[in-house]
């Protein structure tokens, strides 16, 4: 098997000088396929994603897209590299409207972005009838959206979400799964961390279930769901 | 006849001194309300920034006045106005680089910012006192009065005259063209926008690929030219002492924060809350009154609230108030 789009390897590390939470953890996504982390509480599953992101000093391991090393690069150059980044909480700019929230998203970009930005209009009808109106006063699954398609003004090759449905009522859920599947669907390679496990794993590719910053199960997302171990331990049954 | 002339001596003593000290107040606020938001702390240098562009500003028009150079009816600082923004911005952007970037770097807490900003303005303060003095120095010059208080006796026969100042005028006209400038920066332009992306959430600025140091700089230069714009309206309006300056600091974070810290419309209002409340409460209201009420009443005292000197007293408790009971301000602004 060829190497994934995207890999983190072995990676090993923490926030700054502190203990290590990752203990040689590898998460990789093929290109235009969705991986999912999921796992207990204080896993490391959005510490993962961030050590993908750079957020993080690695001790050990690497970081790879499309082959190339960026192990040593900081989270702007990775974004400048076609990673695009959905951080958890503060995800949008609440004082400002949504579509100054997208044109920011597009900040790096010095082409037109009107086309990007009508495709995310498409994506998330919702936004185009409220891009005057502050971002800050949407409802959270309408905000969510914003923090999405900030991130798609890049253009990235590779979209992180780290628990992009936290807080949202399920059927706002649903519909933002959907939504993530259509981006997938448009190519762009997705990468999220997921609290929801069982949808989550639903609508992936690869899932990773991380335990104590460590990869404990990993396969495609039926496969896992069919688990009787993960089942028991971590689904419930 | 009577009421007529309480509404002229009103809008003599009052309405238009009030309205000319908000618009100074204003820009002040303006100016320490963007580095709040953006460098996130309380620029206490901020008075002797004001001082220190108006200085510049005076040694150049001087430099004019010696060339014979003037501006017709309009004072001849407006001329040199430009000549003393660039020299503060010059000043404050040398400073951030040798002083606050530093602390920038270690990313160090804000009321750490706010001390050092002290020594900056202690440091300010001295150049400025030792250029160019400690004395009251009058720098207005061009047409005193646009209609001045005999004329307006004259053409409308009230007893009370209304006197238009030159420098009120070019204060207002000014502001209005600086707030402007502003907020069509802020609103329309990319910078302007990185900028407020950057004041409301720093992380994800710089996830989107906003460079701090661009943004940083962008607002010295803005801080510098509303600032000096502030101080040589106040200037001209009053006079120039460096003292006094100093002691605007007060008015101004009371209007900055009365509006709402980091929110440059709450800035704007908070500056006229503050002027109004400073002109109504030390002003001595016995002439007003004397014209509405019947004689029986007219009273004998000044009906001066407080004295003159007490005025930033009035700004003081406008701020207490305001942080005992809505700390983020009028307008929604950042707690303090």
């Amino acid at each position: 098997m060829a190497e994934p789009f995207l890999i983190g390897s072995n990676m090993t590390g923490g926030y700054g000088k502190g203990a290590d939470i990752l203990h040689g953890c590898t998460i990789g996504v093929e290109a235009g396929k969705i991986a999912v982390i999921v796992g207990p509480n204080g896993a490391g599953k959005s510490t993962a994603m961030k050590a993908v992101f750079g957020m993080l000093t690695l001790r050990s391991g690497h970081v790879k897209i499309d082959g190339e090393d960026i192990t040593a690069l900081s989270p702007q150059d990775r974004v400048a590299k076609g990673m695009g980044f959905v951080p958890q909480t503060s995800n949008i700019f609440t004082s400002m409207t949504v579509e100054e929230n997208l044109e920011m998203g597009a900040f790096l970009r010095r082409d037109d972005i009107r086309g990007t930005m009508e495709q995310v209009y498409d994506l998330f009808p919702i936004l185009r009838d409220k891009r005057r109106q502050a971002a800050g006063e949407l409802s959270g699954g309408q905000r969510q959206q914003v923090a999405v398609g900030r991130a798609l003004m890049t253009q990235p090759k590779v979209l992180m979400l780290d628990e992009p449905t936290a807080g949202v009522s399920p059927i706002v859920m649903d519909e933002l799964f959907d939504r993530i599947i259509e981006v997938a669907r448009a190519g762009i390679t997705i990468l999220m961390v997921e609290q929801n496990a069982r949808q989550a794993l639903e609508i992936a590719d690869v899932g990773y279930v991380l335990v104590q910053g460590a990869n404990a199960h990993t396969g495609s997302g039926a496969d896992l769901l069919a688990n009787p171990e993960v089942r028991r331990t971590f689904l419930g049954g | 006849m009577d009421f007529l002339n309480a509404i002229v001596a009103f809008a003599n003593f009052v309405f238009v001194p009030g309205l000319a000290y908000g618009a100074q107040l204003a820009l002040g606020a303006l100016g320490v309300t963007l580095i709040y938001g953006i460098l996130r702390f309380s620029n206490f240098a901020h008075g002797d920034t004001m001082a220190f562009g108006t200085m510049a500003t005076i040694l150049v028009t001087w430099l004019l006045q010696s060339w014979g150079v003037s501006f017709g009816v309009l004072p001849t600082a407006l001329l040199a106005l430009p000549f003393g923004v660039a020299a503060t911005a010059l000043v404050v952007l040398g400073t951030d680089r040798a002083v606050y970037r530093f602390y920038r770097k270690q990313k160090a807490a804000p009321v750490i910012l706010v001390i050092v900003s002290m020594g900056v303005m202690f440091v300010m303060n001295g150049i400025v006192r030792f250029i160019i003095g400690v004395e009251d120095i009058g720098f207005a010059d061009g047409e005193r009065f646009l209609i001045s208080a005999r004329t307006f006796k004259e053409m409308t026969g009230l007893d009370e005259g209304l006197a238009i100042r030159t420098t009120t005028v070019i204060t207002l006209v000014t502001a209005a063209i600086a707030v402007a400038l502003l907020f069509w920066f802020l609103n329309k332009t990319r910078t302007g926008k990185s900028m407020r992306a950057f004041s409301d959430n720093e992380d994800l600025a710089l996830l989107s690929g906003i460079s701090p140091e661009r943004v940083v700089a962008v607002t010295w230069i803005i801080v510098a030219a509303l600032a000096t714009t502030a101080g040589v309206l106040y200037g001209l309006d009053k006079s120039f002492k460096a003292f006094t300056y100093f002691q605007l600091l007060l008015p101004i974070f009371a209007a900055a924060i009365v509006g709402g810290l980091g929110n440059p419309l709450g800035a704007i209002a908070g500056g006229f809350v503050i002027a109004f409340s400073e002109v109504t409460v030390t002003y001595a209201w016995k002439k007003v009154l004397g014209y509405v009420l019947p004689d029986s009443l007219a009273p004998d005292s000044l009906v001066q609230l407080l004295s003159t000197d007490y005025k930033f007293a009035v700004s003081f408790a406008l701020l207490i108030l305001v942080l005992l009971f809505k700390p983020t301000g009028l307008f929604k602004g950042q707690s303090v």
